[in-house]
């Protein structure tokens, strides 16, 4: 990335749309793409970009700021869905990139509607998903003056932008907003912010914008280092504890074809990060499901003993590693990311593979000669896998066991069904007791865990599946009781566009990680975490116009999921579950991924 | 509490309260998860064989008897920059958000317009050096980042107000660091001196005895010797026009 990064930059200010090879190297596709129309306004001009780009849905709310954008987009293609808060805006857009694969895009205007989105570019940097946002700003005179509505917009998302822009003209803002679009998926993909001036937007320009092409120096080398892969290869052939571990990087990469091809051929198992879910499928011989903190009891041991880690697209966050000291000790490490800044930041790479996750992953498929000689540790992991399953009690009486509900809706649903989830102890058993076998059918917060996603994530994932003309996926929506109440009036504009998903709300009337690590970590005190003040979310959902549905008893469950799914709009099932339930295995926090407890007393 | 009394379920085939619903939630999955064992009769953390390998903090592979750390040492880290707006609180935030240790940080404009220079002194470890390059790389404007050679030209600048009680010493003293008197007056006397980072040091503390006023000192600037890029891969002076991305 450095070399390119170096080359002279000549592609200025006043480009003219006739840059060469810029439409040749866009790695989108070309069909997607349309020249932008005649424009009269910076506004226009911002829509004309983004159309030219391919953005067909935006996720905003109207404001001062951003009047001229919203009036601009009034005659355009692309659809937009008001959403009720900004926050639900962000959250939604990057749902809607994370299962369409392309940009998000949301909007805002200056001020409490820029700050309000802050969470959700925060959540989406973290992520690492390709998002843009769009904010107004007071007019460049009265910047910096604290006029109504301002705030230092470029300022506040810098840390948590993959790069911002304070536009500058007219005549050049289109081109500022296509060049944020396509910087967001450039390389290791990441949010995107143009603020926008109210008169920059308002100001006359005919200047149409050129395609749209990312910074230079900006869209990486796919290919890893030829001579790079060529050890890693022989470090896989000499391996006797070989192991995969796929990150959310083989997802952004649309490389799970190549993460398949690449384990099966070898025979090496396949364990994934939490991001990584659905890389590969979680029913194959091979997978030994997800590590981390709540990963299964096999995947962390494997983590723990592998001797040769092929680790693709993950930047081994704590909740995976656990303490770095005693994380895979025994490895070689071979770490595959786009992004060179990854390449031993928390663990050390023996062979760092800078590149594309698919295009790595092929390289190294056509240079591994042999596979390794792996036979004895497929053994073991499989003695694992039999001996730490992931289960739980279920009392021949109530309270319903929130494992249990996830379980029935995965047996009613598809496996192209999307889950998105909120943040929580639900959030950890809709990804254990769920069998995800397609990438992008998890949609969840990771990096920033985000409360309140499930809810604005959902409206984004169903929009996105019906823009793509596969209306007939189901969405799922696994919430907490408290990360519901934190952005359910997004369940209004679910109302509004007649969206067809089913909130299945697992209410234990308590915040309950919160209360899990107090029973841990703290003594048992409950300080703050009891939500016994929870209102009745099926007569919540009814005075919002979806359907509501209230489910205690397990002979409840199977009828309540099966309404809930068939009705076509959104569906509402607050499942009142066991309150005193955990979510087991467990590392502790900076503990040894090896000595998860699968009961309470070895915390 | 599920870790108090988890009933194994295949005592419970009978009541089982799981209704068997055709093709439904439970149906078919009750036998097999009945024959998986329950936390109680796995093996705990303790009883579990654990390599004898381990990492150190910066997620290096070890030898679990010889502990492998690394000194921190004093880096000079040169960037070419594109001179947009923001552009150095994007640096310096970037840097003090990842808690770098920064010990100084000066930036000027260059032959080329529209490009900056940005020269920092950090004080890391190796892997923390190496991380500053890389993100500081992953920056938009960053045109191009690395570490200044050890035998590299560097320099910083420094103003010292002095009291004027015996104007001819200070002059003697300003002599013998090549400095200059930019100022003097009855009360103080101004003089600025440049040099490394030993220079000025000891220039500053031969001037305490006249009594510092008022000091002003910017860090190093550095430039890599010969014909040896500063940044790597810098053209100097024909690195074209800049890149901006708005007025």
């Amino acid at each position: 990335m450095s070399d390119t990064a170096a080359q002279p930059r000549s592609d200025g200010d006043e480009s003219d749309g006739s840059s060469a090879g810029a439409a040749a190297d866009d790695p989108t596709d070309p069909d997607d793409e349309q020249p932008a129309g005649p424009v009269s306004t910076g506004a226009e001009s911002v829509v004309a970009a983004l159309e030219a780009a391919g953005a067909k849905t935006a996720f905003g709310v109207q404001g001062g700021a951003i009047m001229p954008v919203y009036d601009a987009l009034y005659d355009s293609s692309i659809r937009h869905v008001t959403m009720a808060h900004e926050q639900g805006a962000a959250h939604a857009a990057d749902a809607y990139g994370v299962v369409a694969g392309e940009p998000g895009l949301c909007m805002a205007t200056s001020g409490p509607g820029a700050t309000n989105l802050v969470t959700g570019i925060a959540d989406a940097d973290m992520d690492s998903d390709a998002m843009l946002a769009l904010t107004g700003q007071v007019p460049t005179e009265f910047v910096g003056n604290d006029a109504f509505q301002e705030t230092d917009t470029v300022g506040v998302t810098r840390p948590i932008t993959k790069h911002n822009y304070f536009a500058g003209g007219a005549d050049t803002v289109g081109d500022t907003v296509g060049e944020a679009f396509e910087l967001s998926r450039a390389g290791r993909p990441g949010p995107t912010l143009v603020d926008l001036p109210k008169d920059v937007t308002q100001d006359e320009t005919d200047r149409t914008p050129g395609p749209a092409t990312p910074p230079a120096g900006t869209d990486p080398d796919p290919n890893a280092d030829a001579e790079a892969v060529e050890e890693a290869a022989r470090a896989i052939e000499s391996a006797e504890r070989p192991l995969c571990l796929f990150g959310g990087g083989v997802i952004k990469g649309d490389a799970s074809d190549e993460a398949r091809t690449f384990a099966r051929s070898y025979g090496i198992p396949v364990t994934t990060t939490m991001p990584g879910i659905g890389s590969f499928p979680e029913d194959d011989d091979l997978s030994l499901s997800w590590a981390g903190m709540h990963g299964t009891g096999y995947a962390n041991l494997a983590i723990t003993h592998t001797d040769c880690l092929i680790a693709v697209g993950t930047r081994f966050d704590d909740r995976l590693t656990g303490g770095i000291d005693t994380f895979a000790p025994e490895a070689e490490v071979i770490h595959v990311d786009i992004d060179p800044a990854e390449i031993s930041k928390n663990v050390y790479a023996d062979y760092p593979l800078v590149g594309d996750a698919g295009r790595v992953l092929d390289q190294l498929t056509a240079a591994v000669r042999e596979s390794p000689d792996a036979g004895a540790w497929r053994e073991r992991c499989a003695e694992w896998k039999e001996t730490y399953p992931l289960t739980y009690a279920t009392p021949d009486e109530e309270p319903l066991k929130p494992q249990f509900v996830v379980e029935a809706f995965d047996e009613a649903t598809d496996d192209d069904t999307i889950v998105t989830t909120g943040v929580g102890q639900h959030q950890m058993w809709a990804s254990q007791f769920w069998s995800y076998s397609e990438p992008r059918t998890w949609v969840s917060s990771h990096g920033l865990g985000t409360m309140g996603y499930g809810v604005p994530a959902a409206v984004g994932a169903r929009v996105a599946a019906d823009t793509m003309g596969e209306s007939d996926r189901d969405v799922v929506c696994f919430d907490g009781d408290g990360s519901f109440l934190m952005t359910m009036q997004e369940l209004s504009v679910a109302v509004r566009e007649e969206l067809d998903i089913t909130i299945a709300v697992l209410n234990n009337e308590y915040i309950g990680m919160v209360r899990q690590w107090q029973d841990a970590f703290y003594e048992g005190r409950h300080m703050a975490s009891e939500y016994s003040w929870m209102p009745e979310f099926d007569k919540l959902a009814e005075a919002f116009g979806a359907l509501g549905l209230r489910v205690d008893d397990y002979d409840e469950v199977a009828p309540a999921v099966e309404e809930a799914l068939d009705y076509d709009g959104p569906a509402v099932v607050d499942f009142h579950v066991d309150p005193e339930e955990n979510v087991l295995p467990m590392v502790p926090s900076g503990g040894a991924n090896g000595k998860f407890a699968t009961a309470e007393d070895q915390l | 509490m599920s870790g108090e009394s988890p009933d194994d379920r295949a005592d419970e085939e009978s009541t089982d309260p799981r209704p068997a619903t055709d093709g439904g939630s439970a149906a078919g999955e009750g036998p097999e998860t009945d024959s998986r064992p329950m936390p109680s009769e796995q093996p705990g953390p303790r009883e579990r064989d654990h390599p004898e390998g381990r990492r150190n903090l910066e997620g290096i592979r070890i030898d679990p008897v010889v502990e492998a750390e690394h000194e921190s040492r004093r880096a000079v880290i040169s960037a070419l920059v594109e001179d947009e707006p923001g552009v150095l609180a994007r640096v310096s935030g970037l840097v003090s958000r990842r808690q770098f240790n920064i010990e100084s940080l000066t930036v000027g404009p260059t032959t080329v317009d529209g490009h900056s220079r940005i020269t920092m002194v950090v004080e890391e470890t190796d892997p923390g050096i190496d991380q500053i390059e890389k993100q500081m790389a992953k920056l938009k404007p960053v045109i191009s980042v690395g570490e200044v050679a050890g035998d590299a030209v560097t320099s910083e600048l420094v103003l010292l107000k002095v009291e004027a009680d015996d104007p001819a010493a200070v002059h003697a003293v300003s002599e013998m660091y090549d400095g200059k008197t930019v100022d003097a007056g009855p009360e103080t006397i101004t003089v600025e001196l440049t040099g490394d980072k030993t220079d000025v040091d000891s220039a500053i503390g031969a001037f305490e005895r006249f009594g510092i006023v008022e000091i002003a000192r910017t860090g190093p600037t550095a430039l890599a010797r010969g014909n040896t890029p500063t940044a790597p891969g810098e053209k100097p002076g024909t690195a074209g026009e800049p890149t901006t991305h708005d007025d």
